[in-house]
């Protein structure tokens, strides 16, 4: 029986394992406490008892990936895990981009809010801003309101002409449109304000900015998302090629490795629905099942050029803000570089626990320089797993 | 500008040349293919030792030593310049026999030493395994962040009037067609590349590092075996080698190997490495690690760096071949290269030095 290994227990990661699942031996890991990944919250027991012959591993992180195995590291184990076919879903994280303010604690971002609140933080009657750029500002609004916060404010950086022609386009994708309206209803209320982004925060007080001007906003929290940026990280180590930063597929989502599948966010960001499909894909591939057609990607293209960054975005951090937190690094000294390895062996940039995976894409986007050092451990690991 | 003395390569041994020849008012051009200090130097463990394996061996790296000492003071913090000594593990009986001869040794030479036993060792190394025999403390050794040191360097240089030309690999010497400008080939384990026939071979190493845990490991730790098992000249061998950063992180070496020049870490080196690791530091394993590298020594026959005049290549002064010591030795190869060029007396013998071929 072929032997599966699933990486990712979000959307993805479960299409593929319930397609491949059907046929083969499927071993999905993931290094939440269940799955679900960043949208889902399904519990562990609901999911395993729909797939009973699908095992699944969780609070287990792969750090590292060659073509025929993953090491896989728990609490109190560490084990390598060979393959004949590796299903790659490993999304997305939060892009943040370092701004005046950025580091104080009440300051989170978008997602990581949401998450802290689902993991038993109060937010009831608390003033949330929520800023940044995208679809997922939307969704983190109507839940936090749902959990009885206060939305003074919605601020999205994308112009209004750009974000309108994009609610229209989604009356050609049905289920998007369900979606888009439900949040809105929701929502009903909340000021959503284009064109606007946040320029620094001191405690209590953000300064935002608009094209025309500036003003203040009181605030108890910020929930700030610039979109999310692609784990490809795996996949590199694996020696998969990317181009324009996400995981190469071809129409089976196979990446430029044989053996190795990719599906969902380091292909691209598409949201659930495209996860999905492409995790199907995957999952029937992999094991030889005929594979159900791809999903149109317009969608997808939609989203990019619809919530690309303003240049304004990429310029809010000044030259004593922190880009690095990790090492504690001013942009000042990081500008004063070359490019990514001079900033690294001169400032320690990028070589902290983290190893870039924060300040690598905020470099990216501020200064346009790729951040491409992958090495094992992709995660920081203990010594004695590094000795299986 | 015509340069009086072009250095190709800007790591630790061509920044200190570069520097010192400027000082001396020389019109010094350096050219650097890539980073300053991102060749070796960007892999080393920055280790200030004293070592005793020849004669020359301890007058280069005592010299550099001192040399060290004194730039104490003026290197930014950066560099990390910190004295925390080195402790010379003893495993065994036979260990602590090679403790006592090197104590004499350095004590001939005036270098302070201290002899640990098994329960003075527990104390100053808490994490060290039990039951081991005990150590050589020599105090004064040194640990600094190399890259930092290098751009350092580069940048005393440049206040002599030097100019960095980054971003340039040369290819032939003929490039450099300046017929009066002296020519350091400073360019570490690719220095045949450049003068052909000097016999240097590249020879990998593996490192790893930890996050932050301050005071986990407090000297520079490294196991007596070390002295055997650097110098098998054919087999792969790993050693014990731990060093505490400033950072609080624990730094972990180290690994040698010939025959390859592929910088992808080897599983297999890593692993034994770290099971050396684990053998003398059993709570090591616990400690997460953030990043493995590689690095490439210089290695040369005589186990000594080359630091004098091309036999073969006029104008063309070699300062490399540094093998595990460039870190170490970069300041006294830059004194010694500059007492050749400038006809100056220098301050121990050069003869052990001559590059070959
Ligand atoms: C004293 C000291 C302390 C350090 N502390 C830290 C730290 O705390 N955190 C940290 O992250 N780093 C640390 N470093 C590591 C150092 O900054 C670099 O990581 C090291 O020079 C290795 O290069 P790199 O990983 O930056 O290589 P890269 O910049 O990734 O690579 C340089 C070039 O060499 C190739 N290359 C080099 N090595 C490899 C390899 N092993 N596998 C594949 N390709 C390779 C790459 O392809 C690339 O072209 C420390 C170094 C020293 C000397
Ligand atoms: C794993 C490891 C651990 C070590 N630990 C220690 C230690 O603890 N203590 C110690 O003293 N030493 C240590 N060393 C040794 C030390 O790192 C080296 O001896 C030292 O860095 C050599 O410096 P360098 O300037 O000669 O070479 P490099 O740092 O390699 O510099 C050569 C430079 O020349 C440039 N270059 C090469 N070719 C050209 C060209 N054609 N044109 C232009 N530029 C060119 C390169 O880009 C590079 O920057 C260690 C080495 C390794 C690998």
């Amino acid at each position: 029986m072929t032997r599966v290994v699933i990486i990712g227990a979000g959307p993805a990661g479960l299409a593929a394992a319930a397609a491949a699942g059907r046929v083969a031996r499927v071993t999905v890991i993931d290094d939440n406490t269940e799955a679900g990944g960043q949208i889902w919250r399904r519990t562990r027991n609901a999911w395993t008892i729909e797939h009973p012959g699908v095992e699944t591993k969780f609070q287990a992180r792969v750090i590292a990936a060659t073509q025929a195995d993953v090491t896989i590291e728990t609490p109190d184990s560490c084990e390598r895990l060979p393959f004949d076919k590796l299903i790659l879903a490993t999304g997305a994280r939060e892009l943040f981009l370092p701004f005046p303010g950025w580091t104080l604690p009440q300051v989170t971002g978008a997602g990581g809010l949401q998450a802290l609140v689902k993991s038993g933080l109060n937010i009831q009657g608390k003033s949330v801003v929520v800023a940044g750029t995208g679809p997922l500002l939307l969704a983190v609004a109507a839940y936090l309101k749902s959990k009885g916060a206060t939305i003074p404010l919605i601020a999205e950086q994308a112009p209004a002409a750009r974000v309108n022609r994009f609610a229209r386009s989604l009356l050609s994708h049905p289920g998007k449109l369900w979606q888009g309206a439900r949040l809105k209803a929701r929502l009903l209320g909340v000021p959503y304000r284009t064109d606007c982004w946040v320029e620094s925060a001191e405690p209590g007080m953000l300064r935002l900015r608009t094209p025309g001007g500036s003003g203040s906003q009181p605030f108890d929290y910020l929930a700030i998302g610039y979109g999310l940026w692609p784990n490809t990280e795996l996949a590199q180590l694996a020696g998969c090629r990317l181009s324009n930063g996400f995981v190469e597929v071809d129409a089976a989502q196979r990446t430029s490795i044989p053996n190795i599948y990719c599906a969902g966010e380091p292909t691209g960001i598409g949201g659930v629905d495209m996860a999905l499909a492409e995790g199907r894909i995957a999952g029937c591939h992999a094991t030889g099942q005929p594979t159900p057609p791809l999903p149109n990607r317009a969608f997808v293209q939609a989203l990019t050029t619809t919530f690309a960054l303003r240049p304004e975005v990429r310029a809010v951090a000044t030259a004593d803000t922190i880009v690095c937190r990790c090492e504690d690094v001013p942009l000042s000294r990081i500008q004063s570089c070359q490019g990514w390895r001079e900033a690294k062996l001169q400032t320690r940039c990028g070589m902290g626990p983290c190893q870039g995976r924060i300040c690598g894409p905020a470099i990216q986007t501020i200064l346009g320089w790729p951040h491409q050092s992958i090495r094992e451990p992709v995660f920081p690991a203990r010594i004695e797993s590094l000795l299986t | 500008m015509a340069a009086d003395a072009i250095v190709i390569g800007a790591g630790i041994v061509g920044a200190a040349c570069a520097d010192e020849l400027a000082r001396c008012g020389l019109k010094v051009l350096i050219v650097e293919a890539g980073e300053i200090g991102g060749g070796a130097t960007a892999a080393g463990m920055g280790h200030i030792v004293v070592m005793d394996d020849s004669e020359a061996e301890f007058a280069l790296t005592h010299y550099s030593a001192r040399l060290w000492e004194e730039l104490a003071d003026e290197l930014p913090s950066g560099a990390e310049y910190t004295a925390a000594g080195t402790l010379w593990v003893a495993a065994d009986d036979e260990e602590m026999a090679e403790v006592r001869r090197k104590h004499s040794f350095y004590a001939q030479r005036g270098v302070r030493t201290e002899i640990l036993d098994a329960q003075d060792l527990e104390q100053a190394e808490p994490n060290l395994r039990k039951g081991l025999a005990g150590a050589l403390f020599v105090p004064a050794d040194a640990i600094v962040y190399p890259p930092r040191v290098a751009a350092f360097l580069v940048e005393c240089a440049c206040r002599n009037g030097a100019r960095l030309e980054r971003g340039r690999r040369i290819h032939n010497m003929a490039e450099l067609a300046n017929a009066t400008a002296l020519i350091v080939n400073a360019t570490g384990a690719s220095a045949p590349a450049l003068s052909p026939g000097l016999d240097i071979q590249p020879r990998k190493g593996h490192l790893l590092i930890t996050d932050r845990y301050p005071g986990f490991v407090r000297h520079q730790l490294v196991e007596l075996g070390y002295l055997k098992s650097a110098h098998s000249i054919d087999e792969d061998s790993v050693a014990f080698n731990v060093q505490p950063r400033q950072t609080g992180q624990v730094l972990i070496g180290s690994s040698r190997q010939y025959g390859s020049s592929d910088p992808a870490i080897e599983h297999r080196m890593m692993k034994r490495m770290l099971e050396r690791a684990a053998l003398y530091m059993p709570s090591i394993g616990r400690l997460s690690a953030i990043r493995g590298w590689t690095g490439f020594r210089a290695s040369t026959p005589g186990k000594l760096p080359y630091i004098g005049r091309s036999p073969r290549q006029p104008n063309v002064w070699i300062a490399s071949g540094h093998e595990g010591l460039g870190i170490t030795t970069s300041l006294a190869t830059a004194k010694l290269l500059a007492d050749q060029i400038l006809n100056r007396q220098p301050a121990i013998p050069l003869e052990p030095y001559a590059p070959n071929g």
